[in-house]
């Protein structure tokens, strides 16, 4: 099962196993880490589970659809290249290694 | 102020965040929350989609591990109903005989399902949705339901019509009134609502209530509609609204209409209690007067508000309101309140399936119902959080960009 490294904004290190077919969302909020705060269970009704993945590491995770592009809109922290909505980073194999980092705040 | 006591009366979406909200604030004292369900708080949402649907477990649904709660320092009771609220002593009672103090108290109390008062309706079939227990029975029944019938045409009772359909149920459909959702959206949204449940199967009888139900060994086979047919059923969902639980509230003496009156701060007329979520009545400028919501973003933001407010920072409560519905491969999003609209322009076409309905009070924009249409939904809520601005004939163009007008706006 993959294993995702969660930087949080003082560069404290977390390791997660995100099941295959789990997103990096769902993973951390089972696990309780601090800093996804996904207000919205996953509906892409709110954008409060905002990462930034490590950018050499984009081409691993999913493309954006467009109701993510949109909703990336409402990030409390700035929007990057490299953000995403981890309730849309479900876990495949070549998930093993991710790094996201965490933004300052979700609200 | 290290021993200052909060008391979160419920445990639902709205009493969880305050709780969770509180120790982030930065607020030192106690907080309590106590929720009379024996499970832990978890989200509601699901259990009419993708948790009745079979496509979620009971692990995505906890709102925290139950871990967090002591990490944090909450002290979660679950499984307990607060029985009686002191005002003078600040003091409550529990069922279970226990008693404590509080110096701030928090209802979060919510809200129960409305049940039909029909003959028949305590037979066995005939079911609510509310909690994930009403979730557990209904989920298991529907491995064997055939002929569904659904009462009431909200939001709860076409996300289950559509789950139960996708589970190869037949579904017939009551409506008192004659727009589905109607309460809360516009004919617009309504009809092609309809049209859609017709298409995936569902029968439609609008205008038409229940007579009584029938049954056969103490189990459901049958509901009499109040124009005298019979509709064979083994499953009868109830689904006609709720009722917000104020009577703990009323009987401590504080006012109660349509929920607990609150001020825009979310206080009581006693400045020690406040009310959260669904069993409150606020004021909000998104319906030009008083209101009571049924949803995770009321829920979520109040809780906040509250806990801001016990830390030291209080802010009045003024979030652009949002809610959200899946049905079938339809979502729905409406941002502001529509209702007692008195204008509404289409912008794109029903027939594509991607649309919204932009809704208008006197020449003032007020809220927009969006079907799979995220990039109209998120301009709306922008757009409402600040002056709009943006004319009927500008929403009703497709070529007029949105976001260019939101950034235009906020040079004004």
């Amino acid at each position: 099962m993959p294993k995702v490294t969660y930087v949080h904004p003082d560069g404290a290190r977390e390791v997660l196993d995100v099941p295959l077919g789990t997103s990096v969302m769902r993973a951390a909020v089972t696990n309780g880490l601090d800093g996804i705060v996904a207000e919205c269970g996953g509906e892409m009704m709110c954008a409060t589970c905002h990462v930034y993945v490590e950018a050499d590491q984009l081409d691993r995770t999913p493309p954006q659809s467009d109701d993510e592009k949109a909703m990336l809109e409402f990030t409390a922290s700035e929007r990057k290249p490299n953000s995403r909505l981890s309730c849309q980073l479900v876990a495949t194999p070549e998930f093993e290694g991710l790094v996201v980092y965490l933004p300052e705040t979700q609200v | 102020m290290a021993d200052r006591v909060v008391a979160v009366v419920g445990s639902g979406q709205a009493g969880f965040q305050v709780a969770a909200s509180l120790h982030q604030e930065g607020f030192a004292g106690r907080v309590v929350l106590i929720g009379d369900e024996p499970v832990p708080p978890y989200q509601r949402p699901p259990l009419s989609k993708t948790y009745l649907a079979g496509e979620a477990g009971v692990d995505e649904l906890w709102l925290r591990p139950s871990e967090f709660y002591a990490k944090q320092h909450i002290e979660l009771v679950c499984g307990d109903a607060v029985t009686g609220i002191d005002r003078v002593e600040r003091r409550l009672s529990l069922a279970s005989g226990l008693q404590m103090s509080w110096d701030h108290l928090v209802f979060a109390t919510g809200a129960r399902y409305r049940p039909l008062r029909v003959p028949g309706s305590e037979l066995d079939g005939v079911l609510p949705l509310r909690t994930l227990a009403d979730a557990n029975t209904l989920r298991q029944r529907l491995n064997e339901a055939r002929d569904v019938v659904v009462v009431g045409a909200g939001f709860i009772g076409l996300e289950f019509a559509s789950v139960a359909m996708a589970r190869g149920a037949n579904v017939h459909i009551l409506e008192i009134t004659h727009h589905p959702m109607g309460r809360v959206v516009s004919q617009t949204v309504a009809r092609f609502f309809t049209e859609a449940h017709i298409r995936w199967g569902a029968e439609f009888s609008l205008g038409t209530g229940v007579a009584r139900i029938l049954g056969e060994g103490g189990r459901v086979a049958a509901v009499e509609t109040t124009d005298g047919r019979r509709l064979s059923a083994d499953l009868v969902l109830i689904c006609i609204g709720v009722i917000p639980n104020t009577e703990l509230a009323g009987a401590a003496g504080l006012p109660v209409d349509n929920g607990i009156v609150v001020d825009e701060h979310l206080v009581t007329s006693d400045p020690a209690i406040f009310a959260i979520g669904d069993c409150a009545n606020f004021p909000t400028p998104f319906a030009g007067g008083r209101v009571r919501l049924e949803s995770v973003q009321n829920a979520v933001d109040q809780g906040r508000c509250v806990a801001a407010r016990l830390a030291g920072r209080p802010e009045p409560y003024e979030k652009v309101p949002w809610f959200w519905s899946d049905q079938g491969d339809l979502k729905l999003q409406i941002a502001g309140i529509t209702v007692g609209h008195d204008q509404s322009v289409v912008r794109g076409e029903p027939a594509s399936r991607s649309f919204s309905v932009f809704c208008y009070r006197a020449g003032r924009l007020i809220g927009v119902e969006s079907v799979n249409r995220t990039s109209d939904h998120v301009a709306a809520r922008r757009m409402l959080a600040g002056e709009p601005r943006l004319a009927p004939e500008q929403a009703a163009d497709l070529d007029y960009d949105l976001r260019a007008h939101i950034r235009g706006s906020a040079r004004h």
